[in-house]
C-alpha cells in the first residue's frame, strides 16, 4: 500500500510531473501557482533535469517549443494573466504539432483581476485563445490527487498525439493541501526518433514549422491533418465522473473546484430526500457532449454550476440542446459558489 | 564543374550544409552571403549531422530549406527562447539563432537580452539590413536617422522615435557572453573578416565556452530603392559610419 502524502495541489502537481517524466520545466513568477516554480528550481537538479526561471510567459512557452522539437519532455505553468500571454506559443505548439504540458490555476479576470481561484479561461482554453483553428486536450482536476494523477495522464495523452495537454486547475486548488497517494509512472513508451530536431547523424535533415506557402501542400493540408487527430481524439479521450446520476432527477454539471461544492450540494440533498446527481466532466475539450445527453436525457432539470459567467453552460447547451430545462448559476472575480444556494436553486424546482 | 580534371584542384565548392536549391532572396541582398557563412563554418567544424538551426520570421524565415541540418521555426523575436529550449535538451548539439533585426532588437529586444544574459551556450547571428524586407520595407529598431521607409515616409525622425539601437554596444554591457563581434557583408574583404567572426562564435558554443553573437550589416536593395552596388555601398558609407566595425569582446 502506497504511502498516504499531504500535499498542497501546486507541489503535488509539481513532482506529479516529474514522476511522469518531465525533466524541462520553463516558467515565469506569478500567483496562485508561484509553489510549482519553487518546487521545480529544488527538486529538477535532484533528478537530473532543467529548471529554467525565464524573462517573461512569452519565453518560458517558447523554451518549452524548443525543448519539445528536441524531445524533452516538457512542462510550463502559469495563471490567467500569464497564460493570455502564452497563447501565441500554444497555437505555433499545435501548428507545430509539438507535445507539451501547460497548467493553468486559473484566478480572477478579467485583466489583472485577483489572486483567488477562478474559472473563467474555459473558453480560452477549450475554444482557442490562440489564433488559427487548434485545439488543446483540456483536463479539469477536482482534487489534489487528481491534480497529480492527471499530470501522468497529460504527459501520456501530449506524446501519443503530438499535442499540448492543459490541466486547467484554480487558484484554490493550487493552493490546498489534501491526503494523496502520488501516482506512478505511466508504463507507456514514446519513441519520438522519426520526427524530433536532434541533428541530422544518418539521415535527411528534418525541419520543424507550420509555415506553408504553396497551397498544393500548404497550410489548408496541416488543418486537415489536425482535424483528423481532433475526431480521433474526440473519440478515444472522453472523460467525465458521474456521482448518483443513476437514479437522479435533477443533475447539476460542473468542472473542477465548482464540482467539489456540487459534490457537497448532491449530498446533502439526498439527505433531504431529493434524488439529486452530479456529471463532471474531467476532459472539457474533447467535451463528453454525448455521455452528458445520456446521463442527463430524462433529468427534470439541469443546473450549471460554475466559477464564471456561463462558459461551459455553452456546452451544456450543445449537448442537451432543449431536451432537458438548463439553469445556470455562478459567480466571478474569483468568488465561490455556495453549497446552500445550490440547493435553493434545486428546491425551487422541486416545490 | 563536378568533375576534377586532371591536374585541376578543387578551391571553392558549395559546402555540403548549404543546400542545392535557388533561394528566394532578391538580388544584392546578404542573407544568401550569411548563409554560406554558416554553412562553411558548419562544415569546417565537422558539424553537419549536429546541428538545429533555429528561423526567425522575416525574410530569412525559410531559411531551413536553404541549410542543410535540421531545422526549427519560432515566432516573431522568439528565436533565442527556442533555442535556449532545443539547447537544454541537447547541450552537445549546435543551436544557432539566426535572426533580423525587427525580430532581435524590436519584438524579441527581451530574448535577446536574456538569453545573453544567461550566457547560454548558443550561437546569435544577427542580420542588421536597417529595414523590415519580409513585409515590406517598414522602419526597424536600426534604421538609421532620417532614413527613409514605408512607415518613415519622411525619413526617421530620431525626435519622435528615437536613434537606431545598436545590439553590439547593448550586449556588451553584459557579464556573460564571450563573443561580441560587428562585420558587414558590403565587399569581399569584410566578408572574409566576417568568415573569421562566424566562425569564432560557432566555435565557441561547440566549445562549451558560452553565449557567442556576430552582427553583420546587411544589404537591402529592394526595399531601400537601390541597385545592387548602391546598397553594399551605403553599407559601407552610411551604416559603419554609425554601427562601428570591429570586435567587442573575446574572452
Amino acid at each position: 500500500m502506497a504511502e498516504a502524502l499531504l500535499m498542497q495541489g501546486n507541489e503535488a502537481i509539481s513532482e506529479a510531473a516529474i514522476i511522469a517524466g518531465c525533466r524541462y520545466y520553463f516558467a515565469y513568477p506569478i500567483t496562485p501557482q508561484n509553489e510549482i516554480a519553487a518546487y521545480m528550481a529544488r527538486r529538477m537538479p535532484e533528478v537530473g533535469g532543467t529548471f529554467l526561471q525565464a524573462e517573461s510567459e512569452i519565453a518560458s512557452i517558447n523554451m518549452v517549443l524548443g525543448a519539445a522539437a528536441a524531445g524533452g519532455r516538457t512542462m510550463t505553468s502559469s495563471s490567467s494573466p500569464g497564460i493570455s500571454l502564452k497563447q501565441e506559443g500554444l497555437s505555433y505548439l499545435a501548428g507545430t504539432e509539438l507535445p507539451a504540458v501547460v497548467v493553468n490555476m486559473m484566478r480572477g479576470g478579467p485583466g489583472l483581476g485577483n489572486i483567488s481561484g477562478a474559472q473563467g479561461d474555459y473558453f480560452q482554453a477549450t475554444k482557442g485563445g490562440g489564433h488559427g483553428d487548434y485545439r488543446m486536450i483540456v483536463l479539469a482536476p477536482a482534487s489534489v490527487q487528481e491534480l497529480a494523477d492527471l499530470a501522468v495522464t497529460a504527459f501520456d495523452l501530449s506524446d501519443q498525439y503530438r499535442i499540448v495537454t492543459m490541466i486547467l486547475g484554480d487558484g484554490y486548488l493550487g493552493q490546498m493541501s489534501e491526503s494523496l497517494v502520488l501516482p506512478k509512472p505511466s508504463k507507456k513508451q514514446f519513441d519520438k526518433s522519426s520526427w524530433i530536431l536532434d541533428g541530422a547523424a544518418g539521415r535527411e535533415p528534418r525541419k520543424i514549422a507550420s509555415l506553408r506557402l504553396k497551397p498544393e501542400d500548404g497550410v489548408e493540408q496541416i488543418n486537415l491533418g489536425l482535424q483528423r487527430k481532433y475526431r480521433k481524439i474526440e473519440a478515444s479521450e472522453i472523460r467525465f465522473e458521474c456521482y448518483h446520476c443513476k437514479d437522479a432527477e435533477v443533475l447539476l454539471v460542473a468542472f473542477g473546484f465548482a464540482a467539489r461544492i456540487c459534490k457537497a450540494a448532491v449530498n446533502e440533498l439526498r439527505e433531504a430526500g431529493v434524488r439529486a446527481g452530479l456529471f463532471r466532466p474531467i476532459t472539457l475539450w474533447p467535451f463528453p457532449y454525448q455521455e452528458l445527453l445520456q446521463s442527463a436525457a430524462r433529468m427534470k432539470k439541469v443546473l450549471v454550476v460554475e466559477m464564471n459567467a456561463g462558459q461551459m453552460l455553452e456546452d451544456v447547451r450543445l449537448a442537451l440542446g432543449d431536451k432537458v430545462p438548463i439553469e445556470f448559476y455562478g459567480r466571478m472575480g474569483a468568488m465561490l459558489v455556495e453549497v446552500e444556494e445550490i440547493i435553493k436553486r434545486i428546491k425551487k424546482h422541486e416545490k | 564543374m563536378r568533375s576534377e580534371e586532371a591536374g585541376a584542384k578543387r578551391v571553392f565548392s558549395r559546402p555540403e550544409s548549404f543546400t542545392d536549391v535557388p533561394t528566394h532572396y532578391c538580388p544584392g541582398c546578404g542573407h544568401g552571403i550569411i548563409h554560406r557563412l554558416m554553412a562553411q563554418v558548419i562544415d569546417e567544424l565537422g558539424m553537419r549531422e549536429k546541428t538545429v538551426v533555429i528561423a526567425p520570421v522575416g525574410c530569412a524565415v525559410l531559411m531551413y530549406h536553404y541549410i542543410n541540418t535540421d531545422g526549427l521555426e519560432a515566432s516573431h523575436g522568439r528565436a533565442p527562447a527556442v533555442a535556449t529550449g532545443v539547447k537544454r535538451v541537447l547541450p552537445d548539439r549546435l543551436v544557432i539563432s539566426y535572426q533580423g533585426d525587427g525580430d532581435l532588437l524590436a519584438i524579441g529586444t527581451a530574448e535577446t537580452i536574456h538569453t545573453a544574459n544567461r550566457g547560454e551556450n548558443i550561437t546569435v547571428l544577427f542580420v542588421n539590413n536597417a529595414i523590415y524586407g519580409m513585409t515590406g520595407g517598414q522602419m526597424a529598431p536600426t534604421s538609421l536617422a532620417g532614413q527613409k521607409t514605408k512607415t518613415s515616409p519622411y525619413g526617421r525622425n530620431p525626435a519622435e522615435v528615437g536613434m537606431p539601437i545598436r545590439a553590439c554596444e547593448l550586449l556588451n554591457t553584459l557579464e556573460a557572453p564571450v563573443f561580441i563581434e560587428r562585420c558587414s557583408v558590403h565587399d569581399v574583404p569584410h566578408i572574409l573578416k566576417a568568415k573569421r567572426a562566424t566562425k569564432k562564435a560557432i566555435e565557441n558554443q561547440v566549445k562549451g565556452r558560452g553565449f557567442s553573437f556576430v552582427e553583420y550589416l546587411s544589404t537591402c536593395p529592394t526595399n531601400w530603392g537601390m541597385s545592387s552596388q548602391a546598397a553594399a555601398d551605403w553599407v559601407g558609407s552610411e551604416m559603419v559610419s554609425y554601427y562601428p566595425l570591429g570586435n567587442f569582446r573575446d574572452r
